[in-house]
């Protein structure tokens, strides 16, 4: 008697441990995949870093000091690699980012407590009129994909907005097949899911039947869904579906630089004064970006290098 | 015979060291999973608690929209503990009755060369990692429960569509997953069953069939509980498979809603999640906790029971 009950409760202790183990070791995993990932983003621009690092030495002053960066939130990615990658070739460099919000940021280079604010969209007249500079490094695509077999391959703005607040639920009123629309986006907190929002003012309203936490997972239920429509960073869109066009505008790298596209934004470090006011630090480190390690480098994070 | 400690005639002071040493072993390893349980509590109520002071228990527990980045945000989870709850329910109610007539037939009525088939078959199930179910269940469910949406929303001009991805796709994808489990352990719960009892009710005349139902599952019942309750243990701490498969929108347990579980609630947003969305996310973790551990005791409770019955 007595011992059966012991048994029972060593069963039901390794039960707990073993379900939450389960969990714990999820996250675990969560957390190492996405430290991997952004390793392997860096790893590749830090060795080419280093060895380019070794020819240009003679030529390359040796700087030190502190830049200093605040602003967007959407520019985590970036704003860290940049940073990373800047101080692996200077390692007497401190670079530090904050992520406040790009209103915030520019508020702070204005203000002149940063160097740098960072902003995931153009600088406001009003900022531009207290003295900063649009500095635009990098532009942030996304694509809105459907499956193969839609015929629905030119959305305007409107009738997107409206797919996406759960409005229009059928492709026949958006020029299509007749047949019900599946909305498919990313969790909340994901960047894509932010800038999608943001550029679309629905941000809270966005009406979703599939939450999916990979930009991956996103592909691929909308390649398999008959009726589906998502959205990703416009670099890891292959043939399994079809990019749409919006406004009558393909999203290729082409019109984005142009500006037709409107789903994408620019990522702006804006600056007090024009660039060539600013410390030789500062300046090196705007040239360090337009150098084919900072091209790299801006690709790798998934967006588009403005030339 | 090399080894003199373990021969009766070794001496009496190696033995004992033998002894001892063994003894420290076993409490140590006994101390480590003792260990880890309280360090995973202590750890879940100190990282789960921070968000009920700062959201409110109640806005979090009752709040029916999460709308955890929004400007202002909203971190209701009321519709996530609907659907966990909702969603183990129904995977047991389809689940336990196939599993527990699959136990019957392993027991009692399948023929030796079918049942050579059947449990290494139901043993293989258990082996199958989620995430194979899970991607089983995008390429053939959820097509298959699209069809019968459209089928069955064709005219309804509100009804949002999710590709298959709901309820009823997360709640079949369950309860085939619970079945090894409550097969095993049932199937185990009927052999137990002394044979005299069965041989007592086919003297008197019952049928093969009227036996097993009215004096070997009964007299299993004990143990049939523990399946289910074991069963229930396992559905609810499922995450990958159903993150798969369910849609992932935090709505009311419809049959055809993208709906959103407790543990697809935590693991769907960490990689992102900062400040308060992720004090959240830790105190969902706390809640699933809890009821775990709701779990637990009533298991302890059934296994106890059924120990009276066993005895008396």
């Amino acid at each position: 008697m007595k011992r059966k009950s012991l048994i029972a409760l060593f069963l039901t202790l390794m039960l707990v441990a073993g379900v939450l183990s389960a969990c714990s070791n999820d996250d675990a995993k969560k957390d190492n995949n996405t430290n991997t990932n952004t390793n392997t983003n860096d790893t590749p621009d830090n060795a080419e870093d280093k060895t380019d690092d070794k020819k240009e030495e003679p030529v390359a002053e040796n700087l030190s000091g502190t830049i200093t960066m605040s602003g967007s939130t959407s520019m985590e990615k970036l704003a860290n690699a940049a940073a990373e990658a800047f101080m692996i070739e200077n390692p007497d460099v401190t670079v530090t980012a904050e992520f406040i919000g790009s209103s915030g940021g520019v508020e702070a280079v204005i203000a002149g407590t940063v160097n740098i604010g960072n902003a995931s969209r153009g600088l406001k007249d009003s900022e531009k009129e207290a003295g900063a500079i649009e500095n635009v490094v990098a532009i942030d695509g996304i694509g809105v994909i459907v499956d193969k077999a839609n015929t629905a391959t030119n959305l305007t703005k409107d009738q997107l907005i409206a797919i996406y607040k759960g409005e229009t639920n059928n492709w026949s009123q958006v020029g299509g097949p007749d047949q019900p629309i599946v909305v498919v986006g990313r969790e909340s907190g994901s960047g894509t899911r932010g800038a999608f929002e943001e550029i679309l003012d629905i941000e809270g309203a966005a009406a979703y039947s599939n939450e999916i936490n990979s930009t991956g997972g996103v592909m691929a239920k909308v390649a398999s869904t008959p009726g589906a429509i998502g959205y990703v960073s416009l670099d890891v869109i292959d043939d399994s579906v079809i990019a749409v066009s919006l406004e009558g505008v393909e999203p290729t790298s082409e019109n984005i630089v142009a500006g037709n596209y409107f789903l994408s934004r620019p990522f702006v470090m804006a600056t007090k004064g024009e660039i060539s006011e600013q410390s030789d630090l500062v300046q090196a480190f705007f040239n360090y970006l337009k150098t084919d390690d900072g091209k790299t480098l801006i690709k790798n994070v998934g967006l588009i290098v403005v030339e | 015979m090399g080894e003199k400690s373990f021969s009766i005639i070794g001496s009496y002071k190696s033995k004992k060291k033998v002894e001892k040493v063994a003894n420290v072993i076993f409490t140590i390893c006994a101390l480590f999973a003792v260990l880890s349980v309280f360090s995973i509590t202590i750890y879940m109520i100190i990282s789960g608690t921070p968000a009920i002071f700062e959201v409110g228990l109640k806005e979090i527990i009752f709040g029916t929209v999460w709308r955890p980045t929004a400007s202002e945000p909203s971190f209701g989870i009321l519709y996530v503990i609907l659907t966990s709850i909702v969603g183990t329910l129904l995977a047991i109610i389809i689940g336990v009755p196939i599993g527990v007539m699959t136990a019957v037939f392993l027991a009692e009525t399948a023929p030796k060369s079918l049942a050579k088939i059947v449990k290494p078959a139901v043993e293989l199930l258990a082996g199958i990692p989620s995430v194979v179910y899970g991607l089983l269940g995008i390429l053939m469910l959820n097509p298959l429960i699209y069809k019968i949406e459209i089928a069955v929303f064709k005219d309804d001009p509100t009804h949002q569509f999710t590709g298959g991805s709901n309820l009823i796709s997360a709640v079949l994808v369950l309860a085939i997953m619970i079945l090894p489990t409550v097969i095993n352990i049932s199937e185990s719960a009927l052999k137990a069953v002394p044979v005299h009892y069965k041989q007592a009710s086919l003297a008197m005349g019952a049928t093969h069939i009227q036996t097993i139902f009215k004096v070997i599952i009964p007299a299993a019942k004990s143990g049939i509980v523990t399946a289910i309750v074991l069963g229930v243990g396992r559905a609810i701490g499922e995450a990958m498979a159903i993150s798969l498969v369910a849609g992932n929108g935090a709505n009311l347990p419809l049959p055809f809603n993208s709906v959103r579980f407790l543990t697809t609630a935590v693991v769907a947003e960490m990689s992102y999640a900062a400040d308060t969305h992720k004090d959240v996310l830790f105190t969902i973790g706390l809640v699933l906790f809890a009821f775990i551990i709701i779990i637990n005791l009533v298991l302890n409770k059934v296994m106890k029971g059924g120990e009276k019955n066993a005895s008396s």
